[in-house]
């Protein structure tokens, strides 16, 4: 078995907010990350596949299959956009890192021939970044 | 379901790597410049990864405030611009990277709890780095 990381960048910008709580409670648990005009980042994304190297090719995976499905998938949807008002997971569900995380494996998962998917990394800053390794 | 969140916190604190159990040629022999009886410092990069459920309520594994406000208190105020060899914890220990990096590990375990801890990762410079993920294999 031998893994391999692809990087993208994409920059977007989002709140968190939960109708179901009070204005009082958003405030509380969210802080300055609750104010409704949004706020940016620079996210980097990390997706790390794994499976056997072919031994015609020498690849785990066809990287620029790997780069296309990337942009297309995350890239075109979420590259400077309002994440919780133009990505469709996020009408319903808070745009935090965990859940763009979770978010992206979904929307990569199945999408790649042989190489299975095995990490979503996605750094919000340069400290603070979500692992996901898809569901127990 | 589950994700692990991972940040990551600075500090610095001077250090002598030294053993009273070694002879001074020994010293010398083990830990070469980290030995000079006056000490040395570092800028250390903390990296700290919790896991758990994804709160369906509110998108997180668990607050920042909470774990930043843990490790501001609890590591970073013991730690920053000191020298570790005074603490006492380090009286009888070698304040090495690794044993910091499991101590750091052990106050987090111990008193954090509102998610769980997979690993505590030290950067000593940019060029090395220590992790322990506790006494059991790590799962990734």
């Amino acid at each position: 078995m031998i893994y391999l990381t692809r990087k993208a960048e994409f920059a977007a910008s989002h709140y968190y907010h939960n109708p179901e709580f009070t204005p009082e409670e958003n405030r509380r648990i969210f802080g300055k990350c609750n104010n409704p005009n949004g706020h940016g980042h620079n996210y980097t994304l990390e997706v790390t596949v794994k499976g056997e190297v072919d031994p015609r090719s020498g690849f785990v995976v066809d990287l620029k299959q790997l780069k296309e499905v990337m942009h297309h998938e995350v890239l075109d949807a979420m590259d400077h956009r309002f994440l919780n008002k133009e990505v469709p997971e996020f009408l319903y569900s808070i745009p935090t890192t965990e859940n763009i995380a979770i978010a992206i494996w979904k929307r990569l998962a199945g999408k790649l021939d042989h190489a299975r998917l095995h990490r979503v990394r996605v750094y919000e800053t340069p400290d603070l970044f979500v692992d996901f390794y898809g569901e127990d | 379901m589950k994700a692990h969140l991972s940040r990551r916190y600075l500090f610095s604190a001077s250090h002598r790597l030294h053993s009273d159990t070694m002879s001074e040629a020994e010293n010398q022999a083990t830990y070469g410049k980290c030995n000079n009886p006056f000490g040395h410092g570092h800028n250390y990069t903390l990296e700290v990864t919790v896991s758990g459920k994804v709160d369906e309520q509110t998108g997180m594994v668990c607050n920042l405030v909470d774990l930043d406000g843990f490790v501001n208190r609890e590591v970073l105020e013991p730690y920053d611009h000191e020298n570790l060899n005074m603490l006492p914890e380090f009286a009888e220990q070698v304040p090495t990277t690794e044993n910091l990096c499991m101590r750091i590990f052990e106050i987090v375990q111990r008193g954090f709890h509102f998610a769980h801890l997979e690993r505590v990762r030290l950067e000593e410079t940019m060029m090395n780095s220590f992790e322990y993920t506790g006494a059991h294999e790590p799962r990734h």
